[in-house]
């Protein structure tokens, strides 16, 4: 199971946490700061996992970012490295050529995404078209909806 | 509406917080913003809710505080709209988790949202209930996510199914009722939904004894041939990942049919050909294809025996040792740990990459390598292998040192094959890694030198060789001071040489100077210096032309800071310079040291100050010098935080010569036998300073063979007294201090003492110049109150002035001092002091007293002080 999903760029800013299990805010905290502690500080040879706290957290780097999910001891790691790439292609193909401001600025959408591809720690969805189909067809609900108020907005405005 | 609230919009807020150029100016904005918030939140302000939460969260993940936003999580959610649920969900997701009481509240909501006529907002619920539920909501909405189970929608059908997961995991007793679900997710063709169902499956196998049947006579052909369609089927470019077809599916299959045929032949059997094509197919050359060998080799190690697929998961195993990628290197070291319980033969054949990986620039890779390479060491290639490790440990970086010495010296401990090769190894390690050696190693290498005779010269030769060369290593300056201290003859005459030496020539300064150094040495540590010390003594009884020189490095640490150098240095020297008749018997080679039982001890419960030799030969002058048990006792709680404290060896010595098991009593005990057997007795019973013997275990033909004067030993056998033998304190008190003893005129005779009184009087502390005893008294119908008269006699040719004796008692106990009868002691007992106590005890009949002294006076008009505990009340007071 993935217990947690970390997203933070080179200077160890974060720009997406997602945690499975259960941990306090204090305890969040104190995960992020170790954990981009030990993945920015290894070299970019050295193999994509690390031995944390008897999990294992496997990381990579795209550009300046660096996506993390910490998994169990006998999860398969390698596997782990392909749902990483699931997701950041996932991004790349709804943002169009991902970068770290879409994330900044759309983190909510980054959210959504990540909703579709994994629940519950496990991996909900291999079809890169069905997630994007999922969330663009609720994209579009929030559309609709957004419309219709402005709509509604208009048509007081003229009553008025 | 709020001038605030409609301020700026998320993106605007987003770029003020990016354009901060310090982190104060940062905490300003949100400050601002979160005022901003908490207005519109008080004016329960709606068209704002959605974006102001999304700031919230974005605040959030930037470290600040932002529970006062969780109740609007609460509000969107109830909210009838999608995009507020979408946001509110998202928000609880992010601000909450499970702990916390707010989410009872929003079960509700869930509830009405699963049964929504909305597939997308019913997908919202399951999503935030899948990822945050707590086992009370898991418990409430069970029902609801297995009706979802078989809903219309495959998207809501493998949204329920991961959320049957979360609730097994939080209820496991609900297992039961997904079974029948999950079983028909696992005939349907829509992926999303198969690698949930799959998924639910593996969980429920892991909750659920029953499911684990159910599944394994049910469903293992259905999902073979799952996996043999996915491993089959055509280009699928939806799944596809490296050309193969939906890996994720392939992996979750293999992981259900292990879990299936562990443990059951006929499942097994079911699933062989599919392995065997999966792990002889699949392309190797991308992570996709890996990922699933890598499963496929695990499956095939856990299910029952076929010889065939097991030397072909090997092979794969072989073929990624060698790759050239980390990550495959990595995850072939951690599977052949699993292998080596099914083929160990198969794994030594890797043995040479194993162990170049322990030298790898990757720790990661290293620390699987050395945990690998431990498995894999056995009697037959400890020799090689070791050395290997030792030659890597000079190299290797200073953080993996720590890992890498703690495997090396269980090895050497484990499998050694004999005792010289043990020694030659750990002197190795020492001197490359010393300061990363725990304390149990090198006490455990001080005990097998110490058994092994033959090799005590040639030892202590290597040890003196190595320190040339490494004194920055404190654990082998320990133990190279403790050999030269107990063999330092063998040193310089090179006593038992062995074909394998070169001689050397060390003179007797040359011994000296290097524990001289020791001393000296400003990074040694106070155990170093302590042992260092003892050594000297030692030496100086063994070496008589350096023995001067010896005093006077012990006379220069007289003045040192630390009090239990001090200590030590001025015992040693007093035992030096006033009692040459004894000390070479004092300081005799330490009694071989028992192997056995210091395992024994290790394994057992010990404090984690485990009991050496060295521990023992430290505490032992303290125990000779010490003109007096009661303050021995001190002595001997003070060691205890630095020194390693009680002797495993010493106290079989004493087991030995009572003939008693050891049972806790008090060091004293051991003094009374010592006075018996002779003085290097005493040595060795001191030296345990511990396993409290109770004394009145020890067999009475012992004290009663007591040639002198049996008062002494009885004597000191009262003070050694617990408290809970108080019968014994009824005989006769009388003190003859241990100096006396060691000195040999035993004097004072015994002066009995009975006042008649409910309670035997006790001596309640003595030291060579001082005694002290107590008689007690109890004033009629006040059982908690105890009148104590202490009688002070000084046993010193000096009179005592300014005499003053203070008392403290724990916080149960009241005590009231009346003023003394004087406050001059005349000289040898020519008279005393006498002085009231009055003792009440608030917890009377549950704890007995308990007083710490501290008297001062002067002799010559030089302060002196003198400190103790009394413990040795009768009980009941």
């Amino acid at each position: 199971m993935i217990h947690f999903v970390i997203l933070n760029n080179r200077q160890g800013k974060v720009r997406l946490t997602k945690w499975y299990s259960t941990y306090s805010q204090k305890e969040r905290s104190k995960v992020i700061r170790e954990l981009t502690g030990i993945i920015l500080s290894r070299g970019p040879k050295l193999c994509n996992f690390v031995e944390w706290r008897g999990l294992k957290v496997v990381y990579k780097r795209y550009a300046g970012l660096y996506f993390s999910m910490c998994i169990d001891q006998d999860d398969n790691e390698l596997e782990t490295l392909d749902i990483i790439h699931h997701y950041v292609e996932m991004l790349d193909r709804y943002f169009l050529n991902v970068c770290e401001l879409d994330l900044i600025y759309n983190f909510h959408k980054a959210y959504y995404i990540l909703d579709e591809l994994l629940l519950a720690g496990e991996l909900q969805e291999s079809s890169r078209r069905t997630i994007a189909r999922l969330v663009a067809a609720q994209d579009s609900l929030v559309e609709t909806a957004r419309e219709q108020a402005s709509l509604l907005g208009d048509l007081v405005k003229q009553a008025m | 509406m709020n001038p605030f609230s409609s301020g700026t919009r998320l993106r605007d807020m987003i770029r003020a917080i990016r354009a901060c150029k310090t982190a104060a100016e940062e905490r300003g904005v949100v400050r601002k913003e979160c005022a901003a918030i908490r207005a519109a939140i008080n004016e329960n302000d709606n068209d704002y809710r959605h974006r102001n939460l999304a700031k919230l969260m974005f605040i959030h993940m930037l470290g600040y505080p932002t529970h006062f936003g969780q109740m609007e999580c609460l509000k969107l959610i109830a909210s009838s709209e999608f995009p507020e649920k979408r946001i509110g969900y998202l928000g609880l997701m992010l601000l909450l988790d499970e702990r916390q009481e707010v989410l009872m509240l929003v079960t509700n909501s869930l509830k009405q949202d699963l049964n929504h006529s909305n597939q997308y907002i019913v997908g919202l619920a399951l999503c935030a209930l899948g990822n945050i539920c707590s086992a009370e909501m898991a418990r409430d909405l069970a029902p609801e996510v297995e009706r979802l189970l078989q809903f219309r929608d495959p998207n809501t059908r493998k949204k329920a199914a991961l959320c049957a997961i979360r609730i097994i995991r939080k209820v496991p007793d609900l297992a039961e009722n997904f079974i029948n679900p999950a079983a028909a997710l696992l005939k349907e063709k829509h992926h999303g939904v198969l690698i949930t169902g799959v998924q639910l499956c593996t969980d429920l196998c892991k909750a659920s004894v029953d499911a684990l049947e159910y599944f394994r006579k049910k469903c293992t052909e259905g999902l073979v041939k799952t996996l043999k369609d996915v491993a089959n089927s055509p280009y699928a470019p939806e799944y596809d990942i490296a050309g193969i077809t939906d890996p994720f599916l392939h992996i979750r299959l293999l992981k259900l049919l292990r879990v299936l045929g562990q443990g059951d032949a006929d499942a097994s059997d079911l699933m062989n050909d599919i392995l065997a094509q999966v792990a002889t197919k699949t392309e190797s050359n991308k992570n996709a294809g890996n990922a699933i060998l890598y499963e496929c080799v695990e499956t095939i190690m856990s299910i029952e025996d076929n010889g065939g697929l097991r030397v072909l998961a090997i092979n794969i195993l072989g073929r990624f040792l060698s790759n050239r990628d980390n990550n495959i290197r990595y995850v072939a070291l951690n599977m052949l740990m699993k292998a080596i319980t099914v083929d160990a033969q198969a794994v030594q054949r890797h043995r040479a990459t194993i162990l170049e990986c322990v030298k790898d620039s990757d720790a990661s890779i290293r620390k699987r390598a050395l945990e690998l390479v431990y498995l894999l060491i056995n009697e037959s290639n400890v020799k090689p292998l070791t050395k290997e490790l030792i030659d890597y440990l000079e190299v290797s970086d200073q953080e993996f040192k720590g890992d890498l010495t703690a495997k090396i010296c269980s090895l050497i401990a484990k499998f050694s094959p004999e005792k010289i090769w043990y020694i030659d190894q750990m002197l190795k390690v020492l001197s490359e890694a010393g300061n990363f050696v725990k304390d149990e190693v090198w006490h455990a290498l001080i005990v097998v030198i110490s058994n092994a005779s033959d090799l005590h010269g040639y030892t202590v030769r290597a040890l003196y060789r190595a320190l040339q060369t490494s004194v920055e290593q404190e654990s082998l300056v320990r133990v190279a001071v403790w050999c030269i201290g107990e063999y330092g003859d063998m040193l310089i005459k090179n006593v038992g040489m062995l074909d394998i030496e070169d001689p050397i020539t060390v003179t007797e300064s040359d011994a000296v100077d290097i524990i001289e150094l020791a001393i000296k040495r400003h990074t040694s540590d106070l155990t170093t210096k302590a042992m260092s010390l003892i050594a000297l003594l030692k030496l100086s009884s063994r070496f008589p032309p350096c023995s001067e020189r010896i005093q006077d490095i012990i006379v220069q640490n007289r003045g040192n800071l630390v009090l239990e150098l001090q200590q030590r240095s001025i015992e040693f020297n007093s035992i030096i310079q006033k009692h040459q008749n004894i000390r070479s018997a004092l300081v005799e080679r330490m009694p071989v040291l028992d192997e056995a039982t210091f395992i024994g001890r290790r394994a057992g419960s010990m404090p984690p100050t485990v009991s050496t030799s060295s521990g023992a030969s430290l505490n032992l002058p303290n125990g000779v010098a010490k003109p007096s048990a009661a303050p021995l006792v001190d002595l001997l709680d003070l060691s205890l935080d630095d020194a390693p404290a009680p002797s495993s060896s010493g106290g079989d010595f004493l087991q030995d010569l009572l003939g008693v098991d050891l049972s806790p009593a008090s060091n004293q005990s051991g003094t009374n036998q010592a006075s018996k057997a002779g003085t290097d007795v005493l040595l060795d019973l001191l030296s345990i300073e511990t396993p409290p013997v109770q004394s009145s275990l020890s067999p009475p033909d012992v004290l009663s063979s007591i040639q002198d004067n049996k008062s002494p030993v009885a004597s000191l056998e009262e003070l050694a007294l617990p408290s809970s033998l108080s019968g014994q304190a009824t005989t006769p008190v009388g003190a003859s201090p241990m100096m006396d003893l060691l000195d040999g005129f035993v004097s004072n005779p015994p002066k009995p003492e009975n006042n008649g009184s409910v309670y035997p009087s006790v001596v309640a502390f003595e030291s060579g110049a001082l005694r002290i005893t107590f008689d007690f008294s109890k004033p009629p119908g006040n059982p908690q109150t105890t009148s104590i008269q202490a009688t002070f006699t000084n046993l010193s040719p000096n009179v005592y002035t300014d005499f003053i004796f203070q008392a403290a008692v724990p916080k149960f106990l009241q005590l009231h001092l009346d003023p003394a009868s004087s406050n001059t002691l005349p000289a040898t007992g020519n008279g005393s002091i006498t002085q009231n106590l009055r003792v009440t005890n608030s917890q009377h009949g549950k704890k007995s007293l308990v007083m710490r002294i501290r008297i001062a006076y002067k002799i010559n008009n030089k302060d002196v002080l003198e400190e103790g505990q009394i413990s040795n009340f009768p009980r009941g007071l």
